[in-house]
């Protein structure tokens, strides 16, 4: 057993907190639902891949529902997001039905990326949602090409502008990727509207942070490096996440800087399925499960926004049965084709390779699982 | 002799030979408190410590940049990637220092470096997770690429690369980390990279494969019951190209199978060496059993997507009745 200390951090510094008043009570019931369908979603991901339902990999959101919310919940529907691996919660807080994510859990045709991305790759161009990428890090550029293109549409085409501000998520292990370095770089020396938050749960994969990373506890001052504004806000807190991107967001938008967030959080499982947590302790775990951001809204809820214990469970239970359509909408949905093997590598139905590459065993074995065969 | 899983024999093998050389140490992502993704390295934290099995950050540039520099100051780096689709990131380092220090510095300085990597499909992981990138590798002059087949081959052909005064990648197939086990001796020994196996002889048509494949052309030369030579090349670079001549020359018939995808693979430069050094003695076109040109789909296809017994089957039937 390694026991970890964490590292003394920089205090929380959520700016003109004062300032940012909270949306409607309505929008508040809405993000307690969306965080209760997120944590509901995982743990029926977590029982499909336990029974096999579900391959590949899987990466739960479960503790860290407030910051994808909050975060979102500070944004345009029409702005740009992208994350890592974890990304169940971004992609359902963006409006992803779930039954669209279950089914690409479980490798079905009706899953966002046809049942062929699995887990990791979670995509919704509808909601603006661009990912879902399995490389630690990789999508840092990508976020910051998106905010580029944004910025690009308003002053060289077009006739309106949008100030669209980019969201790019990553977990803390990626910051040590050139990548992530790379992109903040850019972003900051072409003035692009990119936030790039750190989803900082203290672990990269199994390996604590003030094991893997240099002044883990300050890790704003890279962006200092970059003459970007930065901030430490508690992700554990759906309120506090939105009155400390909300501000932020605003600026990024006026000025077409970028920002980088240090948002404290806390994955309450492993990195993935198989991890068995040896790296810290069943005590730290317990502690932070006290923080739990589902709880701390619902209480929030029942003491100030007029909402009782009975209408929280009456949300979980509407929020239960959702997911068990999903789950079973997924069930039902086919697998694939073996077609789709070919499907999309180019925007050729086959590819270049058609005739050549096709295998004839290929074409009979589809036709016996499907009557059409339109090679 | 025991009687070994994969893991456990690359996990014997890098005991032994950290026990052997101090300057050997092995360094990646959770490959110290954690055993690595895989739990090839259980156990070689507690015996060895933090100094030699290195828990590094999270950036697979950094991790194969440090161990060149490493290896060029007299160092054996054993550096892992966690699968091989996270090689991308490394591959400029790996490509434009490991691969050419030699040459740059007319051997004034070279890289002795292992990069383990578990490489390849078969345990129901997506893409980036599962897929087969021997070709790009073998492509870049200066790197050798290994590939074992069984826990015994795994045992000695990682005691070379470790010993090799050469940058070596060291795939490893996860489809067979437990699939099976074999006896394996105690002691070191070295299997020579640049060496390939006569897994079975036969006099009807020649196989050749390599990595987790060997495995399922087995499978398909017991049920065609025919006379069939199996060759497991298990070093793609260097390739021991003469035993696979002599087959060819014997059977007149040649049958290849990889699981990376067709288009440039391995398999087509085996079967241009073939064409161009035992023209004379074909019988019958050199079949070629792969992957599909596509991206490693997803689990629900992925058994479509790798060669199996049925598909090698039909290009044996084929290729013997040509």
């Amino acid at each position: 057993m390694t026991t970890t200390t964490m590292p003394k951090t920089d205090q929380v510094t959520t700016p003109s907190t004062a300032q940012t008043p909270l949306p409607d009570a309505d929008t508040l019931r809405k993000w307690l639902r969306d965080m209760m369908l997120i944590r509901e979603f995982e743990v029926r991901s977590m029982q499909a891949y336990q029974n096999k339902l579900a391959g590949g990999f899987l990466h739960v959101y479960n503790g860290q529902e407030a910051v994808a919310v909050g975060c979102i919940g500070a944004l345009r529907p029409d702005d740009p997001v992208i994350t890592a691996y974890r990304d169940h919660g971004h992609a359902l807080a963006r409006g992803m039905d779930p039954k669209v994510g279950m089914a690409e859990l479980f490798g079905r045709i009706g899953g966002c990326a046809k049942g062929k991305g699995g887990s990791m790759h979670f995509f919704d161009a509808e909601h603006h949602m661009y990912g879902g990428h399995g490389i630690v890090g990789a999508q840092a550029p990508l976020g910051a090409g998106l905010a580029f293109a944004t910025k690009y549409r308003d002053e060289v085409m077009g006739s309106s502008k949008n100030n669209h501000v980019t969201l790019c998520f990553m977990g803390d292990g990626a910051i040590n990727q050139g990548a992530v370095h790379e992109a903040m770089n850019l972003a900051a020396v072409l003035s692009l509207p990119v936030i790039f938050i750190v989803e900082n749960n203290f672990y990269a994969m199994g390996t604590a942070i003030d094991r893997s990373t240099a002044a883990a506890g300050h890790i704003c001052d890279r962006a200092a490096g970059y003459e970007m504004e930065s901030a430490v806000v508690d992700g554990m807190d759906v309120l506090e996440v939105y009155r400390g991107m909300k501000p932020l967001v605003d600026y990024c938008r006026e000025t077409s800087k970028p920002v980088f967030v240090d948002m404290r959080c806390y994955r309450f499982k492993g990195h993935s399925m198989s991890d068995p947590r040896k790296y810290r302790t069943h005590d730290e775990e317990a502690k932070w499960e006290l923080e739990d951001p589902i709880e701390r809204l619902a209480a929030h809820l029942q003491g100030a926004g007029g909402v009782t214990a009975e209408d929280t469970k009456a949300m979980a239970k509407t929020v239960r049965q959702e997911i068990r359509a999903a789950v079973d909408w997924a069930k039902q949905s086919p697998e694939p084709p073996i077609e789709e093997l070919y499907h999309d590598v180019y925007v050729d139905r086959w590819g270049p390779y058609t005739g050549t590459s096709v295998p004839s065993f290929m074409q009979r074995r589809s036709s016996d699982r499907e009557q059409t065969n339109d090679a | 002799m025991a009687n070994l899983t994969m893991v456990q024999a690359i996990n014997q093998a890098l005991a032994q030979e950290m026990e052997r050389d101090d300057r050997i140490l092995v360094m990646g992502e959770d490959v110290g408190h954690n055993g690595g993704v895989f739990r090839v390295t259980e156990g070689l934290h507690e015996q060895f410590g933090s100094d030699r099995v290195v828990d590094t950050p999270l950036a697979e540039s950094g991790i194969i940049g440090t161990a060149i520099g490493l290896a060029m100051a007299g160092l054996r780096p054993v550096p892992e990637i966690q699968f091989e689709g996270f090689l991308g990131p490394a591959y400029d380092q790996i490509c434009t220092h490991a691969a050419r220090m030699r040459l740059r510095t007319r051997a004034g300085l070279t890289v002795p470096m292992t990069i383990r990597v578990p490489v390849g499909g078969g345990i129901h992981a997506p893409e980036l997770h599962s897929d087969s990138p021997e070709a790009i590798y073998s492509h870049n002059p200066g790197i050798k690429v290994v590939m074992p087949s069984s826990p015994y081959d795994a045992k000695g052909l990682l005691l070379s690369a470790l010993r090799d005064p050469d940058p070596v990648i060291f795939f490893e197939p996860k489809r067979i980390y437990r699939a099976f086990r074999e006896e394996v001796p105690e002691d070191a020994y070295t299997i020579p990279i640049g060496s390939s196996r006569l897994v079975r002889e036969g006099s009807e048509l020649t196989m050749v494969s390599w990595g987790a494949t060997v495995v399922q052309c087995m499978n398909a030369i017991e049920q065609s019951g025919r006379d069939i030579e199996l060759i497991d090349l298990r070093t793609i670079n260097p390739m021991d190209f003469d035993p696979i001549a002599q087959s060819v020359e014997k059977t007149g018939r040649a049958v290849i199978c990889h699981e990376a995808p067709r288009n440039c693979g391995v398999g087509a430069e085996l079967s241009a060496r073939i064409m161009e050094e035992c023209f004379l003695h074909l019988e019958a076109p050199v079949q070629r059993v792969a992957g599909f040109d596509t991206i490693m789909p997803y689990y629900k296809l992925e058994l479509d997507y790798l060669p199996d017994a049925e598909r090698i089957g039909k290009a044996i039937a084929e290729t013997a009745a040509y």
